[in-house]
């Protein structure tokens, strides 16, 4: 059901432009995304469910990069089988990547599709951005008047249809 | 007569990643171009162990203990593991930026320094960042067209962004970095004691049985005994060597890169604000630390539909694609893309990725004529 509500929303609207929220490094190296509120969702999204998002987010990544016993052990079991254990095993790391994939589908499903935004998981963007792709709303003719990004629009519809 | 056949081509994703970088076995192996030194390394390592094994270590476990061939194996073993573990993983490769996302931070870049005119390559793009009450600037990659994390390097050999980047070894032919740092620091560690191992008991070798039969005709007995200290002797000033290095560089959280450029020792005294200030930490964090997931996803399936008028005709290389003749774009990326939560398709980075045609790798495997089910997870699993 929800893949079919998202995929109704792809056909029926259109790419109006795409959001890129940023990582944050004021912590280090570790994966984390600016909580900044990105102007161009200021119509379209309230201000706490999109830091929420972001900050549940982050809460994940640093649990996936927790320095700690378990994944201490985790490496040094690795170590003494020669890492041969991890053509069994699923890392901590990758299992925490699951959690993320399936919250962030959950938050689609629940809050961005219906106000015409969808998110895509950073997994698939290297780790570098949260892309937060950005719908025409065909029932209002008030779409997100972002002219300034027309021409990253026209090159994100674009290679929607084009191949 | 012709028969108008819808064929299905598997083509993944490994296959239109640019980088200079060989892929094999259907995109599992990941290396650098030059190979030439890797092999060398393999032949050097197999072959000595080969000849110990078979020479010496017959005398030996008579003479002293079966033990000692028994602890070479394992550390030979152990060697080779972490050897093919460092060659064949991504070292932690930073994909690059999508039309999209590039067009996104060069619009953010003109906002804060304004238009350069046209022909003139603007300025060097930083941005600065604290961390850990440090300033560290971030440098524009223009090759990837992103924001390189801290710690990240652009490798010229491979042509990529690699995050913690290290340095890249020809001796292994691929980049280390944040990946597959602790199997080559392994590696060099086990073959340090495999080289001092297997010189050691040369030596012993030679004196126990000089004794009985004197020492020139041990060595008319087994030649391969001089090949083997010559080559474990030369060994071991390197190797041995390059351990210890190493091993300073972990016990500080440092990385030869940054070691190379002093930037942490330079003239301007910025403390490494990495390190967490205590050696056993350090250490810890850097080899048993979580180990992130490669996000190249080498193994996704780019799915294409071509229609083909002779019934078993080849159809065209990968990097060719045909407009689909039945199919809308919309169902088409459902299809094919491997994601549910709606990711814009990929398609519209294919123009993007330059065709990096000399990257065939030696074993290429196509399956036509199969429809595909997209599987996300298997398209996922990486090392």
């Amino acid at each position: 059901p929800q893949v079919h509500s998202l995929q109704e929303l792809r056909r029926s609207a259109s790419l109006a432009t795409k959001v890129f929220v940023q990582r944050d490094y004021s912590d280090g190296t570790t994966c984390q995304f600016q909580t900044k509120f990105p102007p161009e969702l200021e119509s379209r999204i309230e201000r706490q469910l999109f830091e929420e998002t972001v900050k549940t987010l982050n809460g994940f990544y640093a649990e996936a990069e927790k320095i700690g016993g378990s994944s201490y052990l985790e490496g040094c079991l690795a170590c003494a089988t020669a890492y041969f254990i991890f053509l069994c095993m699923e890392t901590h790391y990758e299992k925490v990547l699951k959690k993320i994939s399936k919250y962030i589908q959950d938050q689609n499903e629940k809050i961005y599709a219906p106000r015409g935004l969808l998110l895509t998981d950073p997994l698939e963007r290297g780790m570098r951005v949260i892309e937060i792709s950005i719908y025409e709303d065909r029932c209002s003719s008030g779409s997100s008047s972002s002219g300034s990004s027309s021409s990253s629009s026209g090159g994100g519809g674009g290679g929607a249809g084009g191949r | 007569m012709s028969v108008m056949v819808a064929r299905k081509k598997v083509v993944r994703k490994w296959e239109k990643l640019p980088g200079r970088n060989t892929f094999c076995c259907d995109g599992r192996i990941m290396m650098a171009r030059q190979k030439g030194i890797f092999y060398l390394t393999l032949f050097l390592i197999l072959g000595t162990c080969a000849l110990f094994f078979a020479f010496e270590c017959r005398y030996l476990a008579v003479q002293l203990s079966p033990a000692i061939p028994v602890f070479a194996a394992v550390l030979f073993l152990f060697a080779m593991a972490t050897l093919l573990r460092t060659s064949f993983s991504d070292p932690g490769v930073i994909p690059r930026a999508l039309p999209d996302e590039a067009a996104f931070i060069e619009m953010e870049i003109e906002a804060t320094n304004g238009t350069v005119p046209q022909g003139q390559r603007p300025p060097p793009r930083i941005k600065n960042f604290q961390i850990n009450n440090q300033i560290v600037k971030l440098k524009y990659c223009y090759t990837c067209k992103i924001f390189r994390p801290p710690r990240a390097s652009h490798c010229s050999i491979c042509d990529n962004c690699v995050e913690r980047f290290d340095h890249h070894c020809p001796w292994v032919g691929n980049c280390v970095g944040k990946r597959n740092y602790r199997y080559f620091y392994l590696f060099i560690l086990s073959l340090s004691l495999l080289t001092i191992y297997i010189f050691t008991f040369n030596i012993v070798y030679v004196a126990l049985k000089s004794l009985k039969i004197g020492f020139l005709n041990t060595l008319k007995e087994t030649p391969g005994t001089v090949l083997e200290v010559l080559i474990c002797f030369f060994t071991l000033w390197s190797v041995v060597g390059l351990t210890g290095f190493h091993t300073f560089l972990v016990a500080l959280n440092q990385t030869t890169n940054e070691d190379i450029k002093g930037s942490w020792t330079g003239k301007n005294r910025v403390q490494n604000p990495y390190s967490h200030g205590n050696i056993v930490k350090n250490c810890c964090e850097v080899l048993c630390g979580p180990l992130p997931p490669s996000v190249l996803d080498r193994r996704g399936i780019l799915q294409q539909e071509e229609s083909t008028v002779q019934e078993g005709s080849c159809p065209r290389g990968p990097g060719v694609q045909e407009p689909p003749a039945t199919q809308g774009p919309g169902q088409a990326q459902e299809g094919g893309m491997k994601q549910q939560d709606g990711s814009i398709p990929p398609t519209s980075a294919i123009p993007a990725l330059s065709m990096s045609n000399a990257e065939r790798p030696e074993e290429k495997q196509q399956t036509p004529g199969e429809l595909l089910v997209p599987s996300p997870d298997s398209g996922r699993a990486e090392h």
